[in-house]
Protein backbone atom coordinates (compact mmCIF):
# COMPACT_ATOMS: atom_id res chain seq x y z
CA UNK A 1 0.00 0.00 0.00
CA UNK A 2 1.58 3.34 -1.13
CA UNK A 3 1.68 6.85 0.60
CA UNK A 4 0.06 7.98 -2.60
CA UNK A 5 -3.04 5.18 -1.74
CA UNK A 6 -3.48 6.17 1.83
CA UNK A 7 -3.50 10.29 1.16
CA UNK A 8 -5.98 9.22 -1.83
CA UNK A 9 -7.77 7.27 0.31
CA UNK A 10 -8.26 10.24 3.57
CA UNK A 11 -8.77 12.37 0.88
CA UNK A 12 -12.23 11.24 -0.36
CA UNK A 13 -12.88 10.37 3.08
CA UNK A 14 -12.97 13.99 3.67
CA UNK A 15 -14.70 15.26 1.22
CA UNK A 16 -17.10 12.94 1.51
CA UNK A 17 -17.88 12.47 4.89
CA UNK A 18 -16.49 15.81 5.93
CA UNK A 19 -13.78 13.71 8.75
CA UNK A 20 -10.16 14.76 8.25
CA UNK A 21 -7.48 11.98 9.02
CA UNK A 22 -5.09 13.86 6.18
CA UNK A 23 -2.69 14.72 9.58
CA UNK A 24 -2.44 11.87 11.24
CA UNK A 25 0.35 9.34 12.04
CA UNK A 26 0.47 7.45 9.23
CA UNK A 27 2.32 4.17 10.24
CA UNK A 28 -1.31 4.74 12.21
CA UNK A 29 -3.37 5.08 9.51
CA UNK A 30 -2.02 2.29 7.65
CA UNK A 31 -2.26 -0.44 10.11
CA UNK A 32 -5.47 0.25 10.76
CA UNK A 33 -6.39 0.22 7.14
CA UNK A 34 -4.86 -2.81 6.21
CA UNK A 35 -6.27 -4.31 9.56
CA UNK A 36 -9.90 -3.11 7.68
CA UNK A 37 -9.12 -4.85 4.57
CA UNK A 38 -8.15 -8.22 6.22
CA UNK A 39 -10.87 -8.34 8.18
CA UNK A 40 -13.32 -7.36 5.31
CA UNK A 41 -10.89 -9.55 2.40
CA UNK A 42 -10.32 -6.88 0.56
CA UNK A 43 -7.03 -6.92 -1.93
CA UNK A 44 -6.08 -3.73 -2.46
CA UNK A 45 -7.30 0.10 -1.21
CA UNK A 46 -8.77 1.27 -4.13
CA UNK A 47 -11.36 -1.90 -3.25
CA UNK A 48 -11.80 -0.02 -0.12
CA UNK A 49 -11.88 3.45 -1.33
CA UNK A 50 -15.09 2.84 -3.79
CA UNK A 51 -16.63 0.58 -1.02
CA UNK A 52 -15.74 3.48 1.43
CA UNK A 53 -17.41 5.86 -1.15
CA UNK A 54 -20.62 4.00 -1.86
CA UNK A 55 -21.57 2.00 1.79
CA UNK A 56 -21.90 3.89 4.65
CA UNK A 57 -21.75 1.08 7.07
CA UNK A 58 -18.28 0.28 5.39
CA UNK A 59 -17.15 3.86 5.96
CA UNK A 60 -18.59 4.08 9.15
CA UNK A 61 -16.72 1.12 10.63
CA UNK A 62 -13.20 2.20 9.14
CA UNK A 63 -14.30 5.63 10.90
CA UNK A 64 -14.50 3.52 14.33
CA UNK A 65 -11.03 1.62 12.76
CA UNK A 66 -9.22 4.77 12.57
CA UNK A 67 -10.45 6.41 15.75
CA UNK A 68 -9.04 4.69 18.85
CA UNK A 69 -11.58 4.90 21.79
CA UNK A 70 -9.56 2.91 24.03
CA UNK A 71 -9.97 4.05 27.38
CA UNK A 72 -10.03 2.85 30.84
CA UNK A 73 -11.17 4.59 34.05
CA UNK A 74 -8.04 6.46 36.41
CA UNK A 75 -5.35 5.41 33.91
CA UNK A 76 -2.20 6.10 34.76
CA UNK A 77 -2.95 6.04 38.62
CA UNK A 78 0.33 8.28 39.30
CA UNK A 79 -1.78 10.96 37.27
CA UNK A 80 -4.67 11.46 39.24
CA UNK A 81 -2.92 11.13 41.97
CA UNK A 82 -0.96 14.06 40.69
CA UNK A 83 -3.98 15.69 39.66
CA UNK A 84 -5.54 15.86 43.86
CA UNK A 85 -2.55 17.05 45.24
CA UNK A 86 -1.70 19.77 42.98
CA UNK A 87 -4.85 20.67 40.70
CA UNK A 88 -7.59 20.58 42.92
CA UNK A 89 -6.09 23.11 45.24
CA UNK A 90 -6.00 25.54 42.38
CA UNK A 91 -9.35 24.56 41.26
CA UNK A 92 -10.75 25.13 44.25
CA UNK A 93 -9.60 28.84 44.59
CA UNK A 94 -12.82 29.53 41.64
CA UNK A 95 -16.49 30.08 42.55
CA UNK A 96 -17.31 27.64 39.45
CA UNK A 97 -15.26 25.66 37.81
CA UNK A 98 -14.88 24.39 33.92
CA UNK A 99 -13.02 21.26 32.97
CA UNK A 100 -13.22 20.19 29.19
CA UNK A 101 -11.84 16.24 28.54
CA UNK A 102 -11.11 16.43 24.65
CA UNK A 103 -11.45 12.92 22.88
CA UNK A 104 -13.14 11.66 25.91
CA UNK A 105 -14.12 8.15 24.10
CA UNK A 106 -16.67 6.12 26.13
CA UNK A 107 -16.35 8.45 28.89
CA UNK A 108 -14.76 6.34 31.48
CA UNK A 109 -11.99 9.19 31.97
CA UNK A 110 -14.55 12.28 32.46
CA UNK A 111 -16.55 9.85 34.89
CA UNK A 112 -13.26 9.32 36.78
CA UNK A 113 -12.80 13.15 36.88
CA UNK A 114 -16.67 13.54 38.38
CA UNK A 115 -16.04 11.36 40.96
CA UNK A 116 -12.78 13.10 41.97
CA UNK A 117 -14.90 16.49 42.29
CA UNK A 118 -17.19 14.73 44.07
CA UNK A 119 -14.87 13.15 46.76
CA UNK A 120 -13.47 17.02 47.22
CA UNK A 121 -16.37 18.56 47.14
CA UNK A 122 -16.48 20.53 44.44
CA UNK A 123 -18.35 18.50 41.92
CA UNK A 124 -21.60 20.64 42.70
CA UNK A 125 -19.46 24.07 41.10
CA UNK A 126 -17.95 21.84 38.39
CA UNK A 127 -19.16 21.68 34.80
CA UNK A 128 -17.11 18.85 32.93
CA UNK A 129 -17.60 18.95 29.00
CA UNK A 130 -16.59 15.75 27.45
CA UNK A 131 -16.10 15.94 23.77
CA UNK A 132 -15.35 13.35 21.48
CA UNK A 133 -16.31 13.38 17.53
CA UNK A 134 -16.62 10.02 17.53
CA UNK A 135 -20.81 9.75 18.21
CA UNK A 136 -21.05 6.11 18.61
CA UNK A 137 -18.48 6.38 21.72
CA UNK A 138 -20.27 9.51 22.89
CA UNK A 139 -23.29 7.86 22.84
CA UNK A 140 -22.14 5.15 25.11
CA UNK A 141 -20.39 7.65 27.56
CA UNK A 142 -23.53 8.76 27.91
CA UNK A 143 -25.36 5.93 28.87
CA UNK A 144 -22.68 5.14 31.35
CA UNK A 145 -22.88 1.61 31.55
CA UNK A 146 -19.55 -0.41 31.03
CA UNK A 147 -18.93 -3.98 31.19
CA UNK A 148 -17.69 -5.15 34.62
CA UNK A 149 -14.49 -7.06 32.77
CA UNK A 150 -11.90 -4.14 33.76
CA UNK A 151 -13.51 -3.38 37.34
CA UNK A 152 -11.05 -5.08 39.21
CA UNK A 153 -8.40 -3.13 37.66
CA UNK A 154 -10.42 -0.06 37.54
CA UNK A 155 -10.59 -0.38 40.95
CA UNK A 156 -7.27 -0.87 41.59
CA UNK A 157 -6.55 2.19 39.57
CA UNK A 158 -8.37 4.19 41.87
CA UNK A 159 -7.23 3.13 45.09
CA UNK A 160 -3.80 3.78 43.79
CA UNK A 161 -4.83 7.18 42.84
CA UNK A 162 -6.12 8.35 46.41
CA UNK A 163 -9.36 7.19 46.35
CA UNK A 164 -10.92 8.18 49.34
CA UNK A 165 -14.84 6.05 49.25
CA UNK A 166 -14.82 2.37 47.68
CA UNK A 167 -15.22 2.46 43.82
CA UNK A 168 -18.61 0.35 43.99
CA UNK A 169 -20.44 3.32 45.99
CA UNK A 170 -19.81 4.93 42.54
CA UNK A 171 -21.87 2.18 40.36
CA UNK A 172 -24.78 -0.53 40.75
CA UNK A 173 -24.11 -4.03 38.82
CA UNK A 174 -26.23 -5.86 36.48
CA UNK A 175 -25.90 -8.74 34.75
CA UNK A 176 -22.24 -8.65 33.81
CA UNK A 177 -22.26 -4.57 33.51
CA UNK A 178 -21.63 -1.93 35.79
CA UNK A 179 -23.80 1.50 35.83
CA UNK A 180 -22.26 4.58 36.82
CA UNK A 181 -24.91 6.66 39.40
CA UNK A 182 -26.88 9.57 37.71
CA UNK A 183 -25.25 11.86 40.10
CA UNK A 184 -21.95 11.57 38.40
CA UNK A 185 -23.95 12.22 35.28
CA UNK A 186 -25.42 15.26 36.56
CA UNK A 187 -23.21 17.95 35.73
CA UNK A 188 -21.50 16.43 32.14
CA UNK A 189 -22.32 17.89 29.18
CA UNK A 190 -21.36 15.34 26.32
CA UNK A 191 -20.94 16.98 22.91
CA UNK A 192 -19.70 16.37 19.56
CA UNK A 193 -16.35 18.33 18.68
CA UNK A 194 -14.03 17.65 16.31
CA UNK A 195 -10.69 18.91 17.70
CA UNK A 196 -9.66 19.25 13.76
CA UNK A 197 -11.97 21.17 12.46
CA UNK A 198 -14.12 22.56 15.19
CA UNK A 199 -12.97 25.83 17.23
CA UNK A 200 -12.95 26.89 20.59
CA UNK A 201 -16.25 26.24 22.19
CA UNK A 202 -16.15 27.15 26.00
CA UNK A 203 -13.57 29.15 28.37
CA UNK A 204 -12.14 26.74 30.92
CA UNK A 205 -10.00 26.25 33.80
CA UNK A 206 -9.00 22.82 33.32
CA UNK A 207 -8.06 20.43 29.94
CA UNK A 208 -7.62 17.32 30.07
CA UNK A 209 -6.73 14.99 26.40
CA UNK A 210 -4.72 12.64 26.36
CA UNK A 211 -3.59 10.01 24.04
CA UNK A 212 -5.27 11.64 21.50
CA UNK A 213 -2.11 13.59 20.17
CA UNK A 214 0.08 10.61 19.94
CA UNK A 215 -2.12 10.23 16.88
CA UNK A 216 -1.54 13.31 14.85
CA UNK A 217 1.68 14.36 12.96
CA UNK A 218 3.45 17.67 14.64
CA UNK A 219 1.57 20.71 12.75
CA UNK A 220 -1.92 18.86 13.54
CA UNK A 221 -0.53 18.84 17.28
CA UNK A 222 0.44 22.07 17.20
CA UNK A 223 -2.91 23.60 15.46
CA UNK A 224 -5.04 21.78 18.67
CA UNK A 225 -2.72 22.69 21.04
CA UNK A 226 -3.32 26.44 19.45
CA UNK A 227 -6.79 25.58 20.30
CA UNK A 228 -6.36 24.50 23.65
CA UNK A 229 -4.09 27.54 24.71
CA UNK A 230 -7.20 29.78 23.37
CA UNK A 231 -9.40 27.84 25.56
CA UNK A 232 -7.40 27.88 29.03
CA UNK A 233 -7.76 31.20 31.12
CA UNK A 234 -5.17 32.38 32.67
CA UNK A 235 -3.27 30.04 34.97
CA UNK A 236 -5.64 27.40 33.71
CA UNK A 237 -3.93 24.19 33.69
CA UNK A 238 -3.57 21.18 30.42
CA UNK A 239 -3.18 18.05 30.96
CA UNK A 240 -1.62 15.82 27.84
CA UNK A 241 -1.10 11.68 28.10
CA UNK A 242 2.02 10.65 29.82
CA UNK A 243 4.21 10.10 26.59
CA UNK A 244 2.77 13.19 25.07
CA UNK A 245 4.61 16.14 25.68
CA UNK A 246 4.72 20.22 24.77
CA UNK A 247 8.41 20.82 23.59
CA UNK A 248 7.50 20.38 19.77
CA UNK A 249 4.83 22.96 19.73
CA UNK A 250 4.93 26.25 19.83
CA UNK A 251 3.68 26.78 22.98
CA UNK A 252 6.19 24.53 25.04
CA UNK A 253 7.50 28.49 26.37
CA UNK A 254 3.45 29.47 27.48
CA UNK A 255 3.25 27.07 30.35
CA UNK A 256 5.12 25.90 33.23
CA UNK A 257 5.26 22.63 34.42
CA UNK A 258 2.95 21.47 37.30
CA UNK A 259 4.34 18.18 37.18
CA UNK A 260 6.52 17.15 34.48
CA UNK A 261 6.10 13.53 34.75
CA UNK A 262 2.88 13.55 34.77
CA UNK A 263 2.46 16.00 31.80
CA UNK A 264 0.72 18.76 33.56
CA UNK A 265 1.46 21.99 32.48
CA UNK A 266 -0.30 25.67 34.00
CA UNK A 267 -0.62 28.41 31.35
CA UNK A 268 1.38 31.47 32.30
CA UNK A 269 -0.14 34.61 32.88
CA UNK A 270 -0.21 37.05 29.60
CA UNK A 271 1.51 40.10 30.34
CA UNK A 272 -0.84 41.56 28.38
CA UNK A 273 -3.76 40.85 30.12
CA UNK A 274 -2.58 41.32 33.28
CA UNK A 275 -1.51 44.88 32.70
CA UNK A 276 -5.39 45.82 31.30
CA UNK A 277 -7.06 43.87 33.97
CA UNK B 1 25.68 -0.89 7.30
CA UNK B 2 23.81 -2.46 4.48
CA UNK B 3 21.05 -2.52 7.39
CA UNK B 4 19.13 0.71 8.25
CA UNK B 5 17.72 -1.10 11.58
CA UNK B 6 17.70 -3.78 13.73
CA UNK B 7 14.15 -4.96 15.09
CA UNK B 8 14.27 -7.51 18.11
CA UNK B 9 11.03 -9.27 19.86
CA UNK B 10 11.35 -11.07 23.11
CA UNK B 11 9.63 -12.28 25.94
CA UNK B 12 10.42 -14.59 28.83
CA UNK B 13 13.63 -14.68 29.87
CA UNK B 14 14.26 -11.39 27.80
CA UNK B 15 15.88 -9.57 30.38
CA UNK B 16 19.11 -12.01 30.79
CA UNK B 17 19.21 -11.85 26.72
CA UNK B 18 19.33 -8.50 26.27
CA UNK B 19 21.95 -7.72 28.53
CA UNK B 20 24.60 -10.50 26.84
CA UNK B 21 23.89 -8.77 24.14
CA UNK B 22 24.47 -5.24 25.16
CA UNK B 23 27.59 -6.61 26.84
CA UNK B 24 28.96 -7.72 23.78
CA UNK B 25 27.95 -4.90 21.45
CA UNK B 26 30.95 -3.05 20.59
CA UNK B 27 31.52 0.77 21.08
CA UNK B 28 31.10 2.41 17.78
CA UNK B 29 27.78 -0.57 16.61
CA UNK B 30 26.10 1.85 14.26
CA UNK B 31 22.82 0.22 12.92
CA UNK B 32 20.15 1.44 15.60
CA UNK B 33 18.70 -1.53 17.51
CA UNK B 34 14.68 -1.44 18.42
CA UNK B 35 13.28 -3.68 20.89
CA UNK B 36 9.91 -5.00 22.25
CA UNK B 37 10.20 -6.67 25.40
CA UNK B 38 6.70 -7.75 27.18
CA UNK B 39 6.53 -6.33 30.46
CA UNK B 40 3.80 -5.41 32.81
CA UNK B 41 1.46 -2.24 31.99
CA UNK B 42 2.36 -0.51 35.17
CA UNK B 43 5.88 -0.92 34.98
CA UNK B 44 7.34 2.79 35.14
CA UNK B 45 10.54 3.38 32.74
CA UNK B 46 13.23 3.35 35.66
CA UNK B 47 14.49 0.00 34.28
CA UNK B 48 15.46 1.68 30.89
CA UNK B 49 17.41 4.00 32.69
CA UNK B 50 19.00 0.99 34.63
CA UNK B 51 19.91 -0.42 31.62
CA UNK B 52 21.55 2.56 29.97
CA UNK B 53 24.96 3.98 31.57
CA UNK B 54 25.41 -0.01 32.47
CA UNK B 55 26.89 -0.65 28.96
CA UNK B 56 28.96 0.57 25.92
CA UNK B 57 25.88 1.55 23.53
CA UNK B 58 23.13 4.31 24.67
CA UNK B 59 19.81 2.52 25.75
CA UNK B 60 16.76 4.86 25.49
CA UNK B 61 12.58 4.14 25.88
CA UNK B 62 11.22 5.33 22.46
CA UNK B 63 9.86 8.78 22.76
CA UNK B 64 6.44 9.86 20.48
CA UNK B 65 8.33 11.86 17.04
CA UNK B 66 11.56 10.94 18.08
CA UNK B 67 13.95 10.51 15.56
CA UNK B 68 15.69 7.37 15.05
CA UNK B 69 19.38 7.69 15.15
CA UNK B 70 22.39 5.35 14.67
CA UNK B 71 24.20 3.98 17.37
CA UNK B 72 21.56 3.97 19.56
CA UNK B 73 19.20 0.88 21.31
CA UNK B 74 15.20 1.89 22.02
CA UNK B 75 12.53 -0.14 23.68
CA UNK B 76 9.09 0.60 23.06
CA UNK B 77 7.65 2.18 26.53
CA UNK B 78 5.05 0.21 28.53
CA UNK B 79 1.43 -0.11 28.05
CA UNK B 80 1.90 1.54 24.38
CA UNK B 81 2.58 0.23 20.87
CA UNK B 82 5.80 1.41 18.57
CA UNK B 83 5.15 2.20 14.74
CA UNK B 84 7.68 3.66 12.71
CA UNK B 85 6.62 6.13 10.57
CA UNK B 86 8.16 7.07 6.99
CA UNK B 87 10.67 9.50 8.09
CA UNK B 88 12.11 7.51 10.57
CA UNK B 89 10.08 8.88 13.49
CA UNK B 90 8.87 6.74 16.40
CA UNK B 91 4.44 7.06 16.58
CA UNK B 92 3.19 5.15 19.70
CA UNK B 93 -0.48 4.06 20.12
CA UNK B 94 -3.09 2.92 22.48
CA UNK B 95 -4.80 0.68 20.57
CA UNK B 96 -6.33 -2.63 21.84
CA UNK B 97 -3.76 -5.15 23.00
CA UNK B 98 -2.18 -7.44 20.39
CA UNK B 99 -1.52 -11.38 21.29
CA UNK B 100 -2.49 -10.00 24.54
CA UNK B 101 0.19 -7.90 24.46
CA UNK B 102 0.88 -4.00 24.52
CA UNK B 103 3.80 -3.46 23.25
CA UNK B 104 3.31 -5.78 20.36
CA UNK B 105 6.03 -7.21 18.67
CA UNK B 106 3.68 -8.24 15.53
CA UNK B 107 2.68 -4.13 15.81
CA UNK B 108 6.52 -3.14 15.85
CA UNK B 109 7.55 -5.62 13.38
CA UNK B 110 5.03 -5.09 11.00
CA UNK B 111 5.09 -1.08 10.67
CA UNK B 112 8.89 -1.75 10.59
CA UNK B 113 9.01 -3.54 7.20
CA UNK B 114 6.40 -1.23 5.08
CA UNK B 115 9.27 1.18 6.32
CA UNK B 116 12.61 -0.47 6.12
CA UNK B 117 11.77 -3.46 3.30
CA UNK B 118 14.82 -5.19 2.83
CA UNK B 119 16.99 -2.92 5.01
CA UNK B 120 15.86 -4.43 7.99
CA UNK B 121 16.95 -7.43 10.62
CA UNK B 122 14.20 -8.82 12.45
CA UNK B 123 14.96 -11.16 15.21
CA UNK B 124 12.86 -13.54 17.68
CA UNK B 125 14.13 -14.42 20.66
CA UNK B 126 13.18 -16.43 23.89
CA UNK B 127 9.41 -16.16 25.19
CA UNK B 128 6.66 -18.06 25.72
CA UNK B 129 3.85 -16.76 23.80
CA UNK B 130 3.76 -16.36 19.75
CA UNK B 131 3.19 -12.88 19.40
CA UNK B 132 5.88 -11.91 16.43
CA UNK B 133 5.05 -14.94 14.32
CA UNK B 134 3.08 -12.52 12.16
CA UNK B 135 5.66 -9.95 11.97
CA UNK B 136 8.56 -11.75 11.17
CA UNK B 137 6.60 -13.27 7.98
CA UNK B 138 5.89 -9.57 7.52
CA UNK B 139 9.61 -8.40 7.49
CA UNK B 140 10.44 -11.40 4.98
CA UNK B 141 7.86 -10.82 2.70
CA UNK B 142 9.37 -7.27 2.55
CA UNK B 143 12.70 -8.93 1.87
CA UNK B 144 13.93 -8.00 5.24
CA UNK B 145 16.51 -10.33 6.81
CA UNK B 146 15.07 -13.04 9.44
CA UNK B 147 16.96 -14.44 11.96
CA UNK B 148 15.43 -16.70 14.98
CA UNK B 149 17.03 -17.87 18.09
CA UNK B 150 18.15 -21.63 18.13
CA UNK B 151 14.75 -22.87 20.35
CA UNK B 152 17.48 -25.32 21.85
CA UNK B 153 19.34 -22.48 23.11
CA UNK B 154 16.55 -20.31 24.49
CA UNK B 155 15.18 -20.08 27.84
CA UNK B 156 12.03 -20.00 26.56
CA UNK B 157 11.43 -21.71 23.11
CA UNK B 158 7.43 -20.99 22.53
CA UNK B 159 8.07 -17.89 20.48
CA UNK B 160 11.14 -19.12 18.41
CA UNK B 161 8.93 -22.35 17.61
CA UNK B 162 6.57 -20.53 16.61
CA UNK B 163 8.26 -17.99 14.55
CA UNK B 164 10.04 -21.00 12.82
CA UNK B 165 7.08 -22.98 12.24
CA UNK B 166 5.30 -19.39 9.98
CA UNK B 167 8.53 -19.12 8.18
CA UNK B 168 12.06 -20.23 6.94
CA UNK B 169 14.73 -17.97 8.64
CA UNK B 170 17.08 -16.82 6.79
CA UNK B 171 19.52 -17.90 10.10
CA UNK B 172 18.46 -19.80 13.46
CA UNK B 173 21.03 -19.57 15.75
CA UNK B 174 22.05 -19.10 18.92
CA UNK B 175 22.28 -15.77 20.92
CA UNK B 176 26.44 -15.82 20.75
CA UNK B 177 26.06 -16.24 16.99
CA UNK B 178 23.06 -14.14 16.73
CA UNK B 179 25.30 -11.12 18.22
CA UNK B 180 28.46 -12.07 16.21
CA UNK B 181 26.21 -11.83 12.71
CA UNK B 182 25.25 -8.32 13.57
CA UNK B 183 28.63 -7.37 14.14
CA UNK B 184 29.91 -8.80 11.14
CA UNK B 185 26.69 -7.01 9.00
CA UNK B 186 27.25 -3.22 11.26
CA UNK B 187 30.66 -3.65 9.82
CA UNK B 188 29.80 -4.06 6.11
C1 LIG C 1 -7.25 6.54 22.74
S1 LIG C 1 -8.66 7.50 23.05
C2 LIG C 1 -8.21 8.36 24.51
C3 LIG C 1 -9.29 8.29 25.56
C4 LIG C 1 -8.96 8.93 26.88
N1 LIG C 1 -8.64 10.32 26.75
C5 LIG C 1 -7.83 8.18 27.57
O1 LIG C 1 -6.70 8.65 27.59
O2 LIG C 1 -8.09 7.10 28.10
C6 LIG C 1 -8.57 8.68 21.74
C7 LIG C 1 -9.89 9.38 21.46
O3 LIG C 1 -9.64 10.54 20.67
C8 LIG C 1 -10.72 10.70 19.77
N2 LIG C 1 -10.28 11.53 18.65
C9 LIG C 1 -9.40 11.24 17.67
N3 LIG C 1 -9.33 12.25 16.79
C10 LIG C 1 -10.20 13.21 17.22
C11 LIG C 1 -10.58 14.48 16.73
N4 LIG C 1 -10.07 14.96 15.58
N5 LIG C 1 -11.48 15.20 17.43
C12 LIG C 1 -12.02 14.72 18.57
N6 LIG C 1 -11.71 13.51 19.09
C13 LIG C 1 -10.80 12.77 18.42
C14 LIG C 1 -11.06 9.29 19.38
O4 LIG C 1 -12.38 9.19 18.87
C15 LIG C 1 -10.88 8.53 20.69
O5 LIG C 1 -12.08 8.43 21.37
Amino acid sequence: MSEFEISSLLQAIYQKYGYDFRQYSEAHIRRRIMNRMSMSGLKDVSQIQSMVLKDETIASQLLQDLSITVTEMFRDSGFYKSLRDYVIPILKTYPFIKIWHAGCATGEEAYSMAIIMQEEGLYDRTTIYATDFNQQALNKAKEGIFSNKMIKEYTINYQLSGGKESLSSYYTSNYGNVIMNQSLKKNIVWANHNLVTDSVFAEVHLILCRNVLIYFEKDLQNKVQKLFYNSLINGGVLCLGSKEGLRFTDFYEEYKDVDKKQKIFKKKYQLANALEG
Amino acid sequence: MSYEAIVIGVSSGGMKAMKIMFSHLPKGFKTPIIIVQHISAHSDSQWIQLLNGTYTIDIKEADEKEKIENGKVYFAPPNYHLLIEKNKTFSLTIDEPVNYARPSIDVLFESAAEMYKNKLIGIILTGSNSDGTNGIKRIQECGGLTIVQDPKTAEADYMPIAAISAIQPDYILSLEDIIKLLIKLDKQ
